[in-house]
């Protein structure tokens, strides 16, 4: 396929998780250029770059930065989503293991063009080793000079960076969630607006972004803004992580182009490599499992942000999870569903009492128990949390709603025959378990 | 609350307590509480109910803040866990490449029920760990292990004595 490297291009060379290694490679030779601009002209870059938010959203980088009320006299914060949870997604954990100093630079990088001089990176409690080599690496850079008094040695501009380790909560992955967590709480999201940018960390300012999104700054800013853009399709500039899950020979995380289908990731020789033993693929979850579910006959549709629109789903995070036609529609559902039950905070009463309702249900129908009304009533609780199609109906706080609600609906609506068929005949039709013909633990 | 630390676990407290404090604004001690939770069960295995005390007073809140806090994250033990702690992912991609197989397999291997604390073993289930990739996969006492098969994890088994 090749595909230009751009977040992968140092993977892997010796050394690269040290502060030697990454200098070698011309590293923080970007960050050192940003400083010669204004803040004005690097979000200006940013901005030309297309480059869009990588933690789910896609939101454009830039844009957001650019929401930083700039007479506010308060301290600024960025604040890096390391928290990684979204099922089906593995990417930002290979940023921090194999080049961390990439999200170093690129966290200089931001903070000069937002006047912020403390940034947290909140890492999911689970990462212990890709935290360790984070921790080694922010150590490197304080000892070299980079943060601290003189951010990379210019005058007048202190930047400190911490990392701050989660405990377990997917929910902190939820920005303002993060920001409570950050503060010392649990992690119960916050009404929006106000977001963030404005009123964020302590009350302040703060912009929030994904490891993904800041690990792609350096390389915007030793190829040019207009590079990038091009390098990528339509409105998403460059190129971006997937993680390939599931029914495919050859799973992993792969960096590929904006134009490249889902498709092409599964079959292609350098990804996925297609199915093993000619099974065919059934569906797919595209983007993390909150993502709706596509069928096979939708498969053809690139992996750029604003491809998944006409098809009601998104690109999320990037999770790639394929199932094969010996796979039960129902259990994957309820494996989906029972995550969402777990990990509610529990603040607002449709996504508390709505995301373990579902989960029951789909353990019933699965279970050969279920009833003709169940697949109503699944429904109906799946709509009062967020109705769907389209996206972005969400009746709670945060969007862990329709992250639970958004996968119910759409495989009751693509798989409707097989819910049907576990309720007709009073059990799975695709029986044995325990489930998954690729490990081999009898 | 003299008895909750050792004078090397004091020691060692104190001085985590005071690195991390320099992290936060002097206004917002309670910031910390993520963090030195994270550091009293490094040194005592556990969050007991001494040390959420303990941590209130340092940090300026009330110990139901940390207590709140202390079981709303999961990996906050606020009852001491059996020696190792295995966490099986059992999310959908891990599921899909055999880890309820892997999951049934370690109940009859330990001789335990997944949720079930012990002794020596507390195996659960657990969340997508991003080894979706590499899956199945699962962590015991924190340490990660994918790409798991029969062979790998009956070498891990061994060496959990
Ligand atoms: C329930 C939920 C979980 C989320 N989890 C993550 C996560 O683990 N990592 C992440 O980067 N973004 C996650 N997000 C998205 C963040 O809220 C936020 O949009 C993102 O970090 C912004 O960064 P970006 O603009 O660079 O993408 C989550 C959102 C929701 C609603
Ligand atoms: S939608 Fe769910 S996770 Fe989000 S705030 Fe409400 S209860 Fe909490
Ligand atoms: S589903 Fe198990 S690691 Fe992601």
């Amino acid at each position: 396929m090749n595909v230009e490297k751009v977040v992968t291009r140092n993977w892997g060379k010796p050394g690269q998780n040290t502060l030697q290694g990454y200098k070698q490679g011309g590293g923080y030779a970007q960050l050192k250029k940003a400083l010669e601009l204004t803040p004005d002209a690097v979000v200006a870059e940013v901005k030309k770059s297309n480059l869009r938010g990588r933690g789910g959203a896609g939101f454009p980088t830039g844009l957001k930065w650019s929401f930083v009320p700039k007479d506010n006299p308060k301290p600024k914060y960025l604040a890096i989503n390391a928290d990684e949870s979204e099922p089906g997604t593995a990417k930002d954990r290979f940023i921090l293991e194999n080049d961390p100093h990439s999200l170093l630079e690129g966290i200089g990088i931001a903070c000069w063009a937002l006047g912020a001089h403390t940034c947290y990176i909140y890492a999911r409690g689970e990462f212990k080793y890709p935290s360790a080599v984070l921790d080694k690496a922010i150590a490197e850079a304080y000892r070299d000079g980079i943060f601290g008094k003189k951010l990379m040695g210019k005058d007048g501009f202190a930047l400190d960076v911490y990392q701050v380790r989660g405990a377990g909560a997917y929910i902190c992955g939820e920005e303002t969630a993060l920001l409570e967590s950050l503060e010392g709480k649990k992690g119960w999201p916050r009404l929006k607006p106000p977001f963030p940018a404005v009123v964020g960390l302590f009350g302040c300012p703060t912009v929030v972004n994904n490891v993904e999104t800041i690990a792609s700054l350096p390389p915007i800013f030793e190829k040019g803004a207009e590079w990038f853009a091009k390098l990528g399709a339509e409105k998403s500039g460059g190129t971006r992580l997937v993680t390939l899950s599931g029914a495919v020979k050859r799973p992993g995380t792969y960096e590929v182009a904006m134009h490249t289908s889902i498709k092409d990731l599964i079959f292609d020789a350098e990804y996925g490599q297609g199915l093993p033993n000619g099974r065919k693929v059934k569906a797919v979850i595209p983007g993390g499992s909150s993502a709706p579910v596509l069928t096979a006959d939708e498969i053809d549709v690139k992996l750029e942000f604003d491809a998944f629109k006409p098809l009601q789903s998104m690109a999320g995070s990037g999770g790639v999870i394929v199932l094969d036609d010996s796979t039960c529609a129902v259990r994957s559902l309820w494996r989906v569903a029972r995550f969402y039950a777990e990990e509610s905070c529990g603040q607002c009463t449709p996504c508390r009492e709505g995301q373990p309702w579902m989960a029951r249900l789909l353990r019933k129908i699965e279970e050969g128990r279920g009833e003709t009304k169940d697949l109503e009533t699944l429904m109906g609780v799946a709509k009062s949390i967020a109705p769907w199609p389209p996206i972005g109906l969400g009746n709670t706080i945060c969007a862990l709603g329709d992250a639970g609600a958004l996968p119910v609906q759409s495989f009751v609506q693509k798989f409707k025959s097989e819910f049907e068929q576990h309720i007709a005949q009073h059990r799975c039709p695709y029986g044995d378990k325990p489930w998954g013909h690729y490990g081999d633990f009898a | 609350m003299s008895d909750l630390f050792t004078a090397d676990e004091r020691a060692r407290f104190d001085a985590g307590l005071s690195e991390l404090l320099s992290h936060y604004p002097a206004d917002r001690k309670r910031a910390a509480m993520l963090p030195v939770l994270r550091l009293v069960q490094s040194l005592k295995g556990w969050i007991p109910p001494e040390a959420m005390k303990l941590v209130a007073e340092k940090l300026e809140t009330t110990p139901e803040r940390v207590q709140e806090v202390a079981t709303f994250y999961v990996m906050f033990h606020t009852q001491k866990p059996g020696k190792y702690v295995i966490d099986v992912c059992t999310n959908l991609s891990c599921s899909l490449r055999g880890a309820e197989g892997m999951l049934a397999y370690l109940e009859r291997r330990l001789g335990t029920k997944a949720g079930t604390n012990g002794d020596k073993y507390f195996l659960r289930e657990t969340e997508c760990l991003a080894s979706c990739g590499t899956a199945p996969c699962l962590q015991v006492n924190e340490d990660h292990h994918e790409n798991l098969d029969k062979a790998k994890l009956d070498k891990l088994l061994e060496t959990l004595t």
